[in-house]
């Protein structure tokens, strides 16, 4: 075992995982992230805590993560590169592995332009794939980035995104094999809507051996309705929106959009379930929390299962 | 070479409101063939400023000189004997120019007309495109002659991103993905393994103002101490 959390164990168990996902509030209140949290409470193995998403200032992912911790459930620490340099960012793992955080997700970050301080500095001192480099470093050779020695190293279950449908298509294969080699243990992919392209990127990634080399998590967002499709289709980069699915929300009254975009995600889940080289689910239910328990019976991932 | 763009006029105003009497020193080297600083600009920007403060009932005096270089002594020396005449002196060179001949000068407040932009390639009369950041530690040769540090929005040195949207940066579909470019220079050239390696993050050098001394001048000031 690298780091023992729950989300290890599961993967290494051979289950097929499930993670959900949880935005911090823009503000104080821990209630907020309680409430949140109780939605998500035995319907997943673990749950991203997001790190100033989109550019916009929250709670810190560590802080909220904490309160999940307190509430029985098992975080997954997103870190982006944007706001932090290495110093910050090595004294935040150590503190973040110090109150029982246990896996962590290595993110580039979205650009500050998209968020709430828009013109902001962006740090990138470092980049997701040296960020992963550095966790490894600080947790199987128990030194800093800078290779000075450290006390008790954190035992991190490595993560990191991967996106196959970001230009070039081609390299999106090599980049996960940058990351593998950089240490990550486990990816959970940008959100899948267009499957044939998501199984052509597992397909070359089963070939390259890649996916006996890392847990591959496959993302999935329940559409709310068209509205929401199009404005993924349009205005988020390096996602890829196809028609059809457009076209599948369109087909029903617009009370029951949410439903279908459900429909939808569950008949993904199945596939995944099938698919080689696909380890798990990571379900990003974005304002959707108190759905999830909704979703997850409707996919049939229930009841997780424990390990020990 | 350095690309400069004039200030917002009504800043330049309110930097000179206190102002009777002021010399405008343009420069003829990088900022005059980006046509923001040299002589023509400074005539230009005076002829403004004169007028719009004779409106306001408040007139201003303006001398006007271009000296060759500002980042360069020799070319200051000229400014001299005329400076004493002036409240202040506004310039408006790169950032290297203005305090220089701040650095001359240093009795006198020295006010910038321009905002530097960056080292820039003249794509044509009037479009100016950054391409270097002068880091310090050039990787240009593993990245298909791109600079990442410059033209990736995030500075990645393992790029692209999740974000590169049909070879189009997140943050603008008229940037173009520096990554993007990176790659498909690089397959033309059957290069792709200049980035299959894990690039290790930069020691950056720019975080100390640097100076660069020529093994010449070395030999020049230093031959004792050798």
């Amino acid at each position: 075992m690298k780091s023992g959390s729950n989300l290890e164990k599961i993967l290494k168990a051979g289950h097929f995982a499930f993670t959900g996902e949880l935005g911090p509030p823009r503000g104080t209140s821990a209630e907020e992230v309680r409430k949140k949290a109780a939605h998500l409470k035995g319907k997943v193995d673990a749950v991203n805590v997001t790190d100033n998403q989109t550019a916009v200032v929250r709670m810190a992912s560590w802080a909220a993560c904490i309160i999940l911790i307190q509430e029985g459930l098992e975080p997954n620490y997103q870190m982006v590169c944007r706001d932090r340099n290495r110093l910050a960012m090595q004294a935040d793992i150590l503190g973040a592995y110090a109150h029982g955080i246990r896996n962590m997700l290595c993110l580039s970050g979205d650009h500050c332009k998209f968020g709430d301080h828009p013109h902001a500095k962006g740090v990138f001192d470092i980049d997701s794939m040296q960020l992963i480099q550095m966790v490894k470093k600080m947790r199987d050779e128990g030194k800093f980035l800078s290779g000075s020695e450290l006390e008790e190293p954190p035992k991190i279950f490595i993560g990191a995104a991967a996106n196959p449908f970001a230009d070039p298509f081609e390299w999106r294969v090599y980049r996960l094999a940058k990351k593998i080699k950089a240490g990550v243990d486990f990816i959970q992919t940008q959100c899948v809507y267009n499957m044939e392209k998501f199984q052509e990127w597992i397909k070359q990634s089963n070939e390259m051996g890649l996916t006996e080399k890392v847990y591959i998590l496959a993302g999935v967002t329940p559409m709310k309705s068209v509205g929401m499709a199009k404005y993924m289709k349009n205005n988020v980069p390096g996602m890829d929106v196809p028609d059809e699915i457009i076209n599948r929300l369109k087909g029903v009254d617009k009370k029951k959009q949410g439903d279908e975009g459900i429909k939808i995600a569950c008949e993904q889940i199945e596939k995944f379930k099938e698919m080689k080289g696909v380890s798990g689910v990571h379900l990003m239910a974005i304002g959707w929390e108190h759905r999830v328990p909704e979703i997850t019976e409707r996919a049939k991932v229930l009841p997780r299962p424990q390990v020990d | 070479m350095i690309v400069a763009k004039r200030k917002p006029f009504e800043e330049i105003k309110e930097l000179l409101k206190k102002y009777k009497k002021i010399l405008n020193v343009g420069c003829g080297t990088c900022v005059s063939v980006c046509l923001t600083g040299g002589e023509k600009e400074v005539k230009i920007l005076n002829a403004e400023l004169e007028m719009a403060r004779k409106l306001e009932g408040n007139p201003i005096e303006l001398g006007a000189s271009c000296v060759e270089r500002q980042c360069d002594r020799e070319f200051l020396a000229e400014l001299d004997p005329i400076v004493e005449d002036y409240e202040a002196i506004m310039s408006m060179a790169c950032g290297v120019g203005i305090q220089f001949l701040a650095e001359r000068f240093p009795q006198k407040p020295v006010l910038p007309a321009v905002d530097t932009t960056g080292l820039a390639v003249n794509q044509d009369v009037g479009w100016y495109e950054e391409r270097c950041r002068s880091c310090s530690s050039c990787v240009l040769a593993w990245t298909g002659g791109i600079c990442p540090v410059t033209l990736c929005a995030k500075g990645l040195y393992n790029g692209p991103c999740g974000g590169t949207n049909k070879g189009s940066c997140e943050i603008d579909e008229d940037q173009p993905c520096a990554w993007y470019m990176i790659y498909e220079r690089l397959a033309g050239q059957k290069r792709l393994d200049c980035i299959m390696n894990i690039q290790a993050p930069n020691e950056w050098k720019d975080q100390v103002p640097r100076t660069l001394l020529h093994y010449g001048y070395k030999k020049r000031n230093y031959r004792d101490k050798n």
